[in-house]
């Protein structure tokens, strides 16, 4: 694994995580995560030959509730925080025929 | 005044639950303008809820924190009250849903002054990641009060609310506790609902309360405690009463001093107190020994790398569509990295970043999946060291509080102070932060025990007997 997080990396990750970066920004982060990484590959000391990964410490989530129908959030409700809404739906900006 | 002595006091009729929360109202006033332990104050909504507790018939049942006033920390949610996180992307947003712990306390009579403030969706060390600026340590007004629930730390330090709700990821409710001199405690994951706390780790995140003593903590623990159907991981198991465990007797209870831990990188006022409150507990009885965390020193990266790449899904919600500020642009791709560019601030971003890299192609197993097994070796040290003894004690943090900005240019170094506290829930454990002694002049630090899983009563037992004793818990800023 390279030992340094480029400015290409971090645009790279940037795209996946959804995140416009300044050319600024994008400079510090290279730096700094390459930092944080080179601390948190420790991990890769640990000997964890059949050592089980640790999702949740949890013993067992599942659990069964009485299946009751309950009134849900209504639309006035769920709309109330929204940016923009026409007709009682969300508005995004056009999905279908961009560029 | 305890939230307890409130209560009973506004029970028997010799307080009015309006008076009281006048009296916190007033304090805030007079000192949040220079603290900032408050993101939103909503004084008319404090003082309506406490007049229909004084309009309640007497005779009724009693309410177990009728008329006791808290202080909620931003990310969990209040139904008609806007709540933020911390965040400039959350600013104008108003829940249309309490958070389970929320509607739990306003059922109990408890009346909520308002949302404390926090870094940025519960990331840092110290409130300087919220946008709406750091909280300020009553202690000493240029120090951090801790983080990420420095706010209601703060609050609690200062007098403005006797209890208060944080959240606690990787030491977010016990490190402010340490530097403010007051009690916190993490439950053990599942102890609580999560319904409606705002996501930060979803595997690592607990509601616990602020407090000044341990007997507080446990009437809010007795309250917020127990199955939530809205909440599939909230435990079912049946939640004891905490107050009964406070007998003040921890004759033979066995403590564990992980030696190895304390050998690097603590202040030495902190390792004194911590040593002369080992003292306390040896002289109530309790017998003392050492034991071996050997894995702890992966905590801090393991929990990085955890706790990033969890929040980098959860904080994949933020898009500009259902809630939260939106920066528009002509495609929707466009319109979500702008939002999310505007809306989170440095150190989300840093973490996103992080926690998107330690998931991506190629990374996954070298990082992600390292920090997973390595959690399952701490969760095992934990296991072993209980088999001897019922509580592991250390500090809570390596030093006193620090300088507000003194840490800001280095994330790393924010991160690696976070040493004692990130073992607890990365195991999924119980730990609480009692006030143990000052260190640097006048700056509170801590103590931390952390406890079998579900045994908050021996966690709280043991603090309640620490206070008998000392009397730090008692200290009050002048600031």
């Amino acid at each position: 694994m390279p030992d340094d997080l480029t400015v290409s990396d971090v645009e790279r990750i940037a795209t996946l995580a959804r995140l416009a970066l300044t050319d600024e920004e994008k400079s510090l982060y290279s730096r700094q995560l390459t930092r944080i990484l080179d601390y948190a590959r420790q991990v890769a000391e640990l000997d964890t030959r059949d050592v089980p990964p640790t999702a949740s410490v949890l013993d067992n989530v599942q659990f069964e509730r009485p299946d009751i129908s309950r009134p849900s959030l209504d639309r006035q409700a769920a709309l109330s925080n929204a940016p923009d809404t026409a007709s009682g739906l969300f508005r995004v900006p056009r999905v279908l025929g961009d560029a | 005044m305890t939230g307890r002595e409130i209560r009973d006091a506004v029970a028997k009729r010799e307080l009015s639950a309006t008076d009281v929360c006048r009296a916190c109202l007033e304090r805030i006033q007079a000192r949040d303008d220079v603290l900032h332990a408050f993101i939103t104050l909503d004084a008319d909504r404090a003082l309506a809820r406490a007049a229909s507790i004084d309009s309640r018939p007497r005779g009724g049942d009693p309410l177990p924190l009728a008329g006791v006033p808290i202080a909620v920390k931003d990310n969990l949610c209040t139904a008609g009250l806007r709540t933020t996180a911390g965040s400039r992307i959350l600013d104008r947003f108003v829940p249309p849903y309490d958070a389970t712990a929320v509607s739990r306390l306003d059922a109990a009579g408890a009346v909520i002054l308002g949302k404390t403030n926090c870094d940025e969706f519960a990331m840092g060390s110290s409130t300087e990641h919220s946008a709406f600026g750091p909280s300020r340590n009553p202690w000493s007004l240029d120090r951090a009060p801790g983080g990420s629930s420095g706010g209601s730390a703060v609050a609690v330090a200062a007098g403005f609310a006797p209890l208060a709700l944080g959240s606690d990821t990787g030491g977010s409710i016990r490190q402010p506790a340490a530097f403010c001199g007051v009690l916190g405690l993490k439950p053990t994951y599942g102890r609580v609902s999560r319904y409606g706390l705002i996501a930060f780790a979803s595997s690592l995140d607990q509601v616990g309360p602020f407090a000044r003593t341990a007997l507080d903590a446990a009437l809010v623990l007795d309250v917020i405690a127990g199955a939530d159907p809205a909440d599939a991981t909230c435990a079912q198991r049946p939640v004891p009463r905490y107050e009964d465990a406070l007998t003040g007797d921890v004759r033979g209870l066995r403590v564990g001093i992980p030696r190895q831990v304390l050998e690097h990188g603590v202040d030495t006022e902190v390792l004194d107190a911590f040593e002369r409150s080992l003292d306390v507990l040896r002289e109530r009885g309790a017998v003392v020994s050492d034991i071996a965390l050997p894995h702890s020193k992966y905590g801090i990266p393991a929990y990085y790398l955890v706790a990033t790449a969890e929040a980098s899904a959860n904080l994949a919600r933020y898009d500009g569509v259902r809630y939260g500020s939106r920066t528009p642009a002509d495609t929707l791709a466009g319109m979500y990295e702008r939002t999310r560019a505007a809306g989170f601030g440095a150190e989300v971003k840093r973490r996103i970043m992080l926690g998107t890299y330690a998931l991506s192609a190629g990374y996954y197993d070298a990082y992600y999946l390292r920090a997973q097994q390595g959690r399952t070796l701490i969760r095992r040290d934990f296991d072993d060291a209980f088999v001897r003894v019922d509580v592991v004690a250390m500090p809570t943090t390596p030093g006193a509080a620090f300088r507000l900005g003194d840490r800001l240019d280095d994330p790393l170094e924010m991160y690696l102070a976070d040493v004692f506290t990130v073992g607890a829930p990365l195991a999924g454990l119980p730990a609480v932060s009692i006030p143990c002694g000052f260190a640097g002049g006048p700056l509170p630090i801590g103590l931390q025990l952390i406890g079998r899983g579900f045994d908050e009563a021996t966690l709280l037992k043991t603090a309640d007997a620490f206070e008998r004793e000392t009397d730090w818990w008692k200290a009050e800023p002048g600031v």
